[in-house]
This record gives structure tokens, sequence and C-alpha cells, in this order.
């Protein structure tokens, strides 16, 4: 196995992702998509830290599962909000901050 | 020493400046009274000590301190007292002294906020026109020259609420700018030059130049400079300011634009000399210009109807005196003129004010006459500064009237002579003319200017010179209210009349048997010379001193005496004429002026407007420049251009933005999408750079 298979698999896990947050009309869906995205970097900074014999990568990863702990708190926090105000959870409806 | 004589009018200026609106009347006016005697005195042993010096050292000097020093250019403010300064001191400060104790009863009427603003104003008047006259550069006489320029501003407009005097006031300030610009233009030439604005230096490296026989440098530093001085001394083309500002109180009149403040571009001339002497275009144009001046202000005012105005023509016609001499060469004369001038003149404008005082603000000589007997003293003063400047043998203006002819005669040419015996008869026609309607004849007051002064107190000079005596309203004969000059203007018009009588005693021609004292004492002030002078500053110790030789004036003049025997008897006798025919026309056959008035009616109209000298000068200059400022620089440029610049930046912005805002539409998912394609956008560019 070399690093080359890791970082396809990263870059697939990332544009799931990423296609996710541009197709889905679920804001809770879109969360999720959110997370597959940050996995697939933290697959990518372990695969380079083992590739290059340090643990940098293992604690970035900590760090960056910790902090998704918290987005992800925080976000469906928001999304209840959300949901309480409109009804609904299609990111359309909440466009009324512009111009 | 030499620095408390202005100092101390400033130091009345300051005090009554901040605090007299608190203090009562007495306190101010004799406070800045006070100041000014001992102003006077001071300059008096001052120049005491400055006589006792040998002649060609006749120096003192006093340097404050360094004010500009920039590369190897330096500038003291720095005093210095000699023989020219030393007459225009006494003259500022001895005439100045009088006047302030003529105001303080010619004011009294005044609220103490305005009293002690007058005092406080005139104050100031006297510590500039003693900076203009000590300054020993350019740059102090400069200060002062625009100081005095400043405080003539505020004096004519004293009164105002009064729009004419408001319009009269910034017209001279106007004009005033005009002819400073081109001194300010000659003092840089000056630094240009010699690379140095002190007097001596300047004169000592001008004395090495050789005369400027076709137009250079020297002719347009001088010419420069003498725009100034007609701006400021009231010559032609810049007089216009100087009739209007009669519209300032009497004593101001008297002080400021007549006795000294419009003798300041005669003084600078003659501080100057040996540089004028070097150009002698300039020179030409000065005694032409000067001339010109005094021959058109005496046609003027043989016709004019309001007292003061008739002695503001007479000023400026005897500026043009002053300057006659100037362009002659003839300083000493100039300046014995300018002196003399300054007690006739500043005794008749007084005497004028307290007549518009008796009569509670009447100014129009057709509404005086057979004032004699109401009003002996200022009949009697007025009659003896009129008989002096009209040029009768014996009294003051009779010397330094003929003593400018006969150096015109002498050393320039027998048209500018002529031309000045012409204005000398005009002179002593207006003035009799003056002298009769007011005080002789029948009384023709009575229906308008007698005032009830005793119903509505405070109803004297400053409340008559604002509103014209037409409001005025009689309840009883006219006779019993005029009252004569009170004390403190009584004062003054006698110790002025007497001066008008003496003055001339100063400097008696050779040919009367004098030696020209004044004339002699002035000599050296208008020679390049440094000798006996300490050298201290630097600007002065690279020029080697001179030997201290006696001038050499005297033998030849001795020659002239018969010829400036009969000019003296051409001009007595032109005098005399003058009075004569003023007293046929307007005292024994009244009928005839009238009738010349209507026969000569196109004439007549022309004297009476003045030449319509203003209304060209409104329609060749006043009015294009307001054309152009309205149309051109205001609607056009400002509105156009600059408010267009800033306003079609707003117009810029706000249509951009209203497309760029667009972007901004609320959608998560599409800032997402802009985050991405940046990401991918920066990547992208790293990864192909």
């Amino acid at each position: 196995m070399s690093i080359g298979h890791y970082l396809v698999l990263s870059g697939v896990l990332f544009s799931i992702g990423a296609a996710g947050v541009f197709l889905r009309k679920n804001l809770i869906t879109l969360l999720l998509s959110v997370e597959i995205m940050l996995n697939a970097v933290n697959l990518a900074f372990v695969a380079f830290g083992r590739q290059l014999g340090t643990v940098d990568g293992q604690i970035i990863t900590f760090f960056v599962m910790t902090v998704a702990a918290a987005e992800a708190a925080i976000g469906l926090a928001l999304v209840i909000g959300l949901f309480r105000h409109r009804e609904s959870l299609n990111p359309e409806a909440f466009t009324s901050l512009k111009w | 020493m030499l620095a408390l004589i202005p100092l101390l009018p400033f130091a009345g200026f300051l005090v009554n400046a901040t605090l007299g609106r608190r203090l009562p009347k007495t306190v101010t006016g004799g406070l800045a009274s006070a100041v000014m005697v001992l102003s006077f005195l001071l300059a008096v042993m001052q120049v005491w000590s400055l006589a006792a010096m040998p002649p060609e050292s006749r120096q003192v000097n006093q340097t404050l301190f360094t004010w500009i020093t920039a590369g190897d250019f330096s500038l003291d403010l720095a005093l210095r007292l000699d023989a020219l300064s030393a007459v225009m001191i006494l003259v500022i400060t001895g005439i100045g002294s009088l006047i302030h104790i003529y105001s303080t009863s010619y004011m009294h009427e005044e609220t103490d906020e305005a009293f002690a603003r007058f005092f406080s104003y005139l104050n100031l008047f006297c510590f500039f026109m003693l900076m203009l006259v000590l300054g020993s550069n350019v740059l102090v006489m400069f200060v002062g020259w625009e100081g005095v320029g400043l405080c003539s501003y505020l004096l004519i407009g004293f009164y105002y609420e009064k729009k004419s005097a408001s319009d009269a006031a910034k017209k001279a300030f106007v004009v005033n700018r005009i002819g400073d610009f081109a001194f300010i233009l000659g003092a840089l030439l000056l630094v240009v030059t010699f690379n140095s604005l002190d007097f001596t230096t300047i004169a000592l490296a001008a004395k090495e130049m050789p005369v400027e026989v076709t137009f250079g440098t020297l002719s347009l530093i001088t010419l420069l400079m003498f725009i100034g001085a007609t701006g400021k001394s009231a010559q032609i083309p810049l007089y216009v300011w100087l009739p209007d500002a009669m519209e300032g109180p009497t004593p101001v009149s008297a002080l400021i634009h007549a006795a000294t403040m419009v003798t300041a571009g005669v003084y600078m001339i003659g501080r100057n000399a040996v540089l004028f002497e070097h150009a002698p275009i300039t020179m030409t144009i000065v005694a032409v210009v000067g001339a010109a001046t005094a021959l058109m202000a005496g046609t003027i005012g043989l016709v004019q109807n309001d007292i003061k105005r008739v002695l503001a023509y007479s000023t400026v016609s005897q500026l043009g005196y002053m300057f006659l001499a100037m362009g002659m060469g003839a300083f000493g004369a100039g300046i014995f003129h300018l002196m003399t001038h300054a007690f006739f003149k500043a005794c008749l404008f007084l005497g004028s004010g307290a007549v518009i005082h008796a009569l509670h603000g009447e100014q129009d000589i057709r509404r005086m006459g057979g004032l004699k007997k109401h009003i002996p003293i200022t009949y009697w003063t007025f009659v003896i500064a009129s008989v002096a400047i009209a040029g009768v043998p014996g009294l003051a203006g009779f010397f330094s009237k003929d003593e400018i002819l006969f150096e015109t005669f002498l050393h320039g040419s027998q048209i500018l002579w002529g031309v000045g015996v012409l204005t000398s008869l005009l002179t002593a026609t207006y003035m009799f003319r003056l002298v009769h309607l007011t005080f002789h004849g029948e009384e023709r007051f009575t229906a308008t200017a007698a005032h009830g002064h005793g119903a509505n107190g405070p109803a004297h000079a400053h409340v008559a010179d604002r509103h014209h005596a037409e409001e005025h309203t009689a309840h009883q004969p006219p006779a019993a209210r005029l009252h004569d000059a009170p004390g403190p203007m009584a004062f003054a018009l006698i110790v002025l009349a007497i001066g008008s009588v003496l003055a001339g005693y100063t400097n008696i021609p050779h040919a009367l048997g004098g030696h020209l004292a004044l004339g002699t004492w002035l000599e050296p002030a208008f020679q390049a010379t440094n000798c006996g002078q300490p050298v201290t500053t630097g600007e002065l110790a690279g020029i080697a001193i001179e030997e201290c030789l006696p001038g050499e004036e005297g033998a030849a003049a001795e020659d002239h005496a018969s010829l400036e025997l009969t000019l003296m008897a051409v001009s007595s006798l032109v005098a005399f004429a003058g009075i004569g025919l003023a007293t046929f026309l307007w005292l024994k056959r009244k009928d005839i002026p009238a009738q010349m008035a209507t026969q000569f009616s196109g004439v007549h109209k022309l004297l009476l407007n003045k030449y319509y000298v203003d209304e060209v000068y409104d329609a060749t200059i006043v009015q294009p420049i307001k054309m152009v400022s309205q149309e051109g620089l205001w609607r056009g440029f400002d509105v156009k251009i600059v408010d267009g610049a800033v306003n079609g930046a707003g117009y810029f912005v706000s249509g951009v933005s209203i497309v760029l805002r667009l972007l901004q539409n609320g959608s998560v998912k599409t800032y997402a999408a802009a985050i991405f394609a940046g990401a991918v956008a920066i990547l992208a560019f790293y990864l192909w750079r």
C-alpha cells in the first residue's frame, strides 16, 4: 500500500463531501458532508505522517477531530434554531441576509 | 531703549484690547494717551542723544533677535534710528499724542466697549507705524506696512454696522493689498539681487552699481516698490480708497489718512534713496505720477461738498507734491513737506471734526456757513492751517512747497513745475472755498443740523457720523446749541495750529538767509554710508567702512538764490491769487460758481463724479473679476470640475456597486462555492506556477 492509494481515497472522499455540500438540499446532510470532507483531510494527514515517520499528522488529526466535534455541536444547534424559525431545512430558504 | 518707543503703544493696545471694555473711559482713553505721550518723550530723548552725535555717524541700532536664517541669508528683527526715522518718530508720536488726546473728547459719547476698541486700534496703529519707520530692513518695514494697513481697515470700518463704512474699509484693504503685492515682489527681487534686506547693506551695494539709464533690475525693483507706495500713499492709480476712507471717525482721518500712514510711501522712497537714485526711469515715473496726482486730486477737491472729502482730496494732492519732490531727487524737500503737511492737515481734519461735532454730524458744507462766531477756536485754528497749506509766506506750507517747486524747477522740467504751481493755485482756492462755505457767509444749517442733544444724550459725533443729519429734527434755534471744541480738542487744535506756523522754520532756505537745517540734518540718511557705525552683523562685515566726509552741499545752492526768490514770489502770488479767487467766487459773487457749474456742466459733472474713476475701475476691473470669479471660477471650475470630480467618484462607486452587490445573494451555497472556487484557484496557481 503506497501513499498514492491513501491519497486517492482521501481525494475521492473529499469530492463526495464537496458534492454533497453543493448538491444536497438538507442542512443536516450539508453538515454531514462537511464532516466527510474533514475526515478526507484527516486521512491525508495521517497518510503523510506515516510516510514521513513523524507523529505530526496524527496530532493535527486529533485537533481537527476536536474542532469538528465542536463545530458539529454548534452547527446542529444552529440547524435546530433555523428549523424553529422557518419550518424548513432547505438552505435556499435562508437567503434574507443579502444586499 | 529704542524698542520701548513702539512697545509702549503696543502695551497700551494689549491692555485696552483685553481689559478695556471693563474699564471706565477715563482709564482707557487716559492710558492710551499716556503711553503715546511717554513714547513721544522717549522719542525726544532718543533724538536728542542722536543729535549729539557727529552728523555722519548719526545712527542708533538695536537688534532684538535673529529672525530668519536660511543658508547664507540671515535677517534680524532690528531697529534703527537715524536722521530720517528721527523726523518720522517725532511726527508719529507727537501728532499721535495730540490726536489721542483729541479723541478722548471726540469719542466720549461711545459706549465703553467701542471707546476701548477705538483706542486699542489707535495704539496698535501707532505701534505698527513706529515699526515701519524704525525697522532697519525691508521685512520689518513690511510688517509695519501691513500692520498699519490692517489698523486702517479696522478704523475705517469702526462703525461697521454702517454698510458704507464696511464697504470703504474693504475697498481700502483690497486696494492696499494690490500695492502690497508689488511691494512683496520688489522685496523678493531685492533678496535675489543683493542677498540682503538691510537698508544700509542694500544702499552700499547699490552705490557700487552703475546708474541704470535703460530699464534694468534696479528700475524694476524700485518700480515695484513704488507701486506699493502708490497703494499706501494714495497715488494714481491706487488713490481711490483714500476719499472713501473718510467713513472712519475724524481723528482716524487725521492720524492715519493725513499725517502718518499715507506718508509711508514717501518715507519708503526716502529710506531707499540710493536705490531710487540709481534708477532714473523710476524717478521720472515717480515725479510724473506725483505731479499728475497732485493736479487731478486738486481739481476734484474744488467741487466736492463733503468737508472731509475736500480734505481727503487735498491730502491726495499734497502727497502728490511729496512724490514729485522724491521723484526729483529732492528727498529732503519731500520729507520736509511730509512733516509740515502732518501738522496743518492734522489740524484741518481735527478742525473739521470739531465742526462736525458742533453740528452733530453735518458734513455737507452746503449746509454750514457762518460758523465763525459760534466756534471761534475751531475757526481760527482752521484758518491758520488753511493759510499754511495754501502757501502764504511765513507759514509752514510756504517753506515746504516752495522748496519742492524750487527743486523741481532746478532739477526737472518746467512742465512739472508748472503743474506744481497750478496745483498750488488749486490748493489755495479749494481750501478757502472750504473756509468760506464753512465759516463765513450766511448760516445755512438752521433747519437741519441742530439736533436736540439735550433730549437724546449721546447724540454727538459718533451717532451723527452714522446717521446723517437729514434724520434729525430741530426744536430750537441752533446757534444757542453750537458749542466750540471742548478742552482736549481745543488743546490739540491749538498746538497743531502753532505747529502749522512754526514747522516751516526748521528748514529756512538759503535764499532767505537760512541754512536748510532740516535738509542738512536729513542729508546723511539719503547717502549710502556706514561710517562710524559699529559693524556687528555679518551682512555688513564684508563691506569696508567708508571714510566720513562731510557733505559738500551749500555752495551750489547760493548761486540759485535769485532764482529761488523769484520762484517764491511767483508761488506767493499764486497763493494769494487762489485765496482771492476763492473769496471772490464763494463770498462776494456767489452767483458765479453756480453759473459756471451750469455753463460748464460737463466739466462740473466730471469733477463732481471724480472723473468717473471709480466707475471706470468698476467696469474694467471689478466687474470682469466678478464675472470671471462667478461664471468661470465658481460656476465653471469649482462647480463643474472640483465638485464634479468629487461627486463623480461617488456616482462611479455606487454605479459599479449596483452590479457587484448582486454577488451577495444570501445563499450559503453560493458562498461555499465561491470559497471552494477560490481555494481551487489558489492551489492551481501554486501548482502551475
